[in-house]
């Protein structure tokens, strides 16, 4: 455990919470027995240090609140009362589990079977037992990366012949970190050019695990008429120079001259005609490939500042608002003529700009901290439940704010599980349907645009529709027969009460998760799509804001009144053409390319006393798969918007996620798009019902 | 309970001036008074609470007190002002807003249990009230429980 400190101690830190928050809980139970809500957050913080343990290898202090958890289910259910003894017992096993985390070795067996006996004796079962789970802690063997060099280029007529540059390029990005130059040299002038015919080459720098063979197995198909060279890169930084040395561009002598011209080398060289500028920019980035390598190892080892959360919240706030100053001053410079003074804010604007990334790069963090912590729980978990399920990762490299990452861990622990309980089958019952014995979750992460798209993808036995309305129709969640695509109904699953597992395992079915899940990734202004294949798979994903602090907005106005539409969530903006305006008095329905949107008017929801403007607009929003239309009377374009929660005095108010402070010094509302879009399908079912 | 008891040291209040009567309140919680600065609406916000202002840089609910204290509201005048104040809700250090339609002085009086006023002619909620006093040996003046209100309202 020596050798791997830091992930069990971030749990235990964790834990140290939920022990806080149980014990609290407990006592408040005691003082209020008949308080569902108390009870509920006793067995999730049970749950969760049950899950968490179990990921880390507390495996005794995870079997141990197995049974705790057992509890209250089922005083969550009704089927056992609240009495001093339970909480008396209740709090004796929070201390219990807290030595089996903070010090393992302390703990005596005997308290903890004393400790279960009670425990049956108060809940009429059988003797609980400790049943001691052995886990080898195996760790994961980093495999050697190495670097290639990869040159290839295809015949000329190689694309009418079918083969696709693109797919070859995308095969060696999956090997590992690729960078790709292409390189132009042998374009011929338009009037020489064939369009069919291909003359480019690329050069890429590829670092992975996987042997050179498997590089070739990528060219398997055309290796026969085509250039390529695949070389194996030293893992240092290189100089320009040396790296065109060793690509026989260049020769020592030439080098030696041209370096006594710096400092631009790359450009002194293509100026003395000795290697072209494609040249060059193949090997810059390699070396910026290399060097990037090379950081990703150092960062592990290179000393890092422990800053507390604190300081930078504060740093950001106030770079925060000098983003509002600096809006400010250059609304006040624009009204005026002074050269000077504009030039000056130009300046102000471009610093503070980047004073605001820098600030928020501190507080980003990659995604694979959190991905890694994962894979135990994957292995124990499958072999726990008898499947054989690997877990691959992608994008670990992608980036996000710190706080959201550590607000993400819970309700992918939920995900995976689900994915892992539910969603792949065992290995008898996947031979049976055809599919290889082992199951796959892919957990990957990536950029687009303004958010972070995490997806948990398996390939198991997928949503069955069918199951997810009846249940649904069983709960009272639906009408019969309610008209629900798909889609739709998937998105039932997110709702409270809702589980389609028949039996309870230890891993996940027992009604808590999803919803947990939505209203943790609702916290984080994020959605989750869910698409899904009978018999093929599943896919979730988590779309989420890159940081909680700035977004992107959409000025817009409804009366008098300015607010901000969250740009990511915004999809287009169409005119409300006077015919929609006036035959929508009963059916505020859209048309958008064939699909029915419904839409609101914010000036009758705002409750704004004017009549309609002549040239309305109206914002299509989404969240997940949901669309819904905003009819405001203008919008005034895009702006930076610095997050500022509102008071608990207007917390009730449910259309508005937060507030800004406009560039003139104005507060203006930010609009809560997902509740928008739950008022908008909300009148569309009840339009549809009457 | 019921004994009357006068507070050993005159209490700092801020005196103000609401829909004609005399409130005050206490001056330590109160950090700056500001001329009226624009009100951004929040549509289907609580009564009491009409809009939000920006103070600094920070955005703040702005308070009617004068809606939580059952008065008529009037129109904004060239002598509102914006009362700045510091109090805890929901033991959240809060900034908050209060219109008041006029903003007199500070000033130190002697505070008086509320036990010890006439409940006679008093139109607003006495839960709301921390005590009378009595200004210069002059007016009285009743000074606002802002904890109070701030529990309350909610």
């Amino acid at each position: 455990m020596a050798n791997a400190p830091d992930p069990i101690e971030t749990f235990r830190t964790e834990a140290r919470e939920l022990f806080e928050l149980l014990e609290t809980t407990l006592l408040d139970i005691e003082a209020n027995p008949t308080n569902k809500e108390l009870i509920d957050s006793a067995f999730r913080a049970l749950h969760t240090i049950k899950g968490s343990g179990a990921m880390f290898g507390f495996d005794a202090a995870s079997g141990f609140t197995h049974h705790v958890e057992n509890a209250f289910d089922m005083l969550r259910k009704g089927q056992l009362a609240v009495s001093h003894e339970l909480i008396e017992i209740a709090l004796a096993a929070r201390d219990h589990i807290r030595t089996l985390i903070e010090e393992p070795d302390a703990a005596s067996p005997s308290e903890g079977e004393a400790i279960l006996a009670q425990l049956a004796a108060v809940i009429g079962a059988p003797p609980l037992s400790l049943v001691p789970q052995q886990t080898q802690a195996k760790a994961e063997e980093a495999k050697e990366l190495h670097t290639f060099r990869i040159h290839f280029r295809l015949a000329r007529e190689a694309l009418s012949m079918g083969a696709n540059p693109l797919l070859l390029l995308k095969e060696l990005q999956e090997l590992g970190t690729c960078t790709t130059v292409t390189v132009t040299d042998q374009v011929p002038p338009l009037e020489e050019l064939d369009p069919c015919g291909c003359y480019l080459g690329w050069d890429c720098i590829l670092t992975t695990d996987q042997p050179a063979s498997a590089i070739d197995d990528v060219f398997m198909f055309v290796i026969d008429d085509m250039e390529l060279k695949v070389d194996v890169v030293e893992p240092e930084p290189k100089r320009l120079g040396e790296i065109l040395m060793d690509r026989h561009e260049l020769n020592a002598k030439e080098l030696d001259t041209a370096l006594d011209q710096q400092p631009k080398l790359g450009s002194m060289l293509v100026d003395k005609g000795l290697i072209s500028p494609d040249t060059v920019a193949v090997a810059l980035a390699e070396q910026n490939h290399i060097k990037k390598e090379a950081e990703k190892t150092a960062k592990a080892d290179s000393a890092d500042i422990r800053v507390p959360a604190k300081r930078l919240d504060d740093l950001m706030d106030q770079v925060g608002e000098l983003v509002i100053a600096q809006a400010r001053l250059r609304q006040l410079a624009n009204s005026g003529n002074d050269v000077h003074l504009k030039s000056l804010v130009e300046e102000i604007e471009r610093l503070s700009a980047e004073l605001r990334d820098t600030t928020m790069g501190i507080r980003m963090v990659p995604i694979g901290s959190l991905f890694s912590r994962f894979r135990r729980l994957v292995r124990d978990l499958s072999r726990e439940l008898g499947k054989e399920i690997v877990l691959t990762t992608s994008g670990e490299e992608t980036e996000l704010d710190k706080t959201v990452i550590e607000r993400l861990h819970d309700p992918l622990v939920h995900l995976i599980r689900n994915s892992l309980d539910h969603g792949v089958g065992t290995p008898d019952e996947r031979e049976a349907s055809g599919k290889p014995r082992q199951g796959n979750i892919h957990l990957s992460a990536i950029h687009s645009g303004a958010q972070v798209l995490i997806s948990i993808k398996d390939d198991g036995r997928g949503i069955d529709p069918a199951r997810v309305r009846a249940k649904a129709e069983e709960n009272g969640l639906i009408q019969p027969g309610a008209e629900l695509s798909d889609s739709e109904l998937y998105q039932l699953i997110l709702l409270p009460g809702f589980s389609t597992a028949a039996k309870i395992t230890s891993v996940s079915g027992r009604g808590v998760g999803m919803d947990v899940v939505k209203r943790a990734i609702d916290s984080l202004r994020g959605t989750i799509d869910i698409s899904s294949t009978l018999g093929k798979g599943s896919e979730m994903t988590l779309r989420l804001p890159l940081t909680l602090a700035i977004i992107d907005g959409m000025l817009i106005r409804v009366g008098e009144g300015r607010y901000v539409i969250p740009l990511s969530a915004v999809e287009e903006c169409v005119a409300l053409s006077a015919e929609d305006d006036l035959r929508a008095t009963g059916r505020d329905f859209l048309n958008i390319r064939d699909e029915v949107v419904p839409f609101i008017r914010l000036k009758t929801l705002f409750k704004v006393d004017a009549p309609p403007e002549e040239f309305q607009r109206v914002v299509i929003v989404s969240a997940g798969d949901m669309r819904v239309g905003l009819v405001v009377d203008q919008i005034i374009g895009d702006y930076q918007t610095v997050i500022k929660s509102l008071s608990k005095i207007h917390s009730s108010v449910q259309t508005f996620s937060g507030a800004t402070i406009l560039g003139d010094g104005t507060v203006a509302l930010i609009l809560d798009v997902p509740r928008l879009i739950e008022l908008g399908q909300d009148s569309e079912t009840q339009k549809k019902a009457s | 309970m019921g004994t009357v008891h006068t507070l050993q040291k005159p209490v700092e209040i801020l005196t103000l001036g609401l829909a004609g009567e005399a409130f005050a309140l206490e001056a330590g919680i109160v950090s700056e008074i500001l001329d009226l600065v624009p009100i951004t609406l929040v549509p289907n916000g609580p009564k009491y609470a009409p809009g939000l202002i920006n103070v600094r840089g920070k955005v703040v609910p702005l308070i009617d007190l004068r809606v939580l204290l059952g008065m008529e509201q009037a129109a904004n005048s060239i002598n509102t002002r914006i009362i700045v104040i510091e109090t805890l809700l929901d033991n959240e250090p809060t900034t908050i807003g209060l219109l008041a339609d006029k903003v007199y002085e500070v000033t130190g009086i002697d505070l008086q249990a509320i036990e010890n006023t006439p409940k006679v002619g008093m139109t607003w909620p006495a839960e709301y009230i921390r005590g009378i006093g009595r200004h210069n040996g002059g007016d009285f003046l009743i000074v606002l429980d802002i904890n109070a209100i701030f529990s309350s309202a909610k």
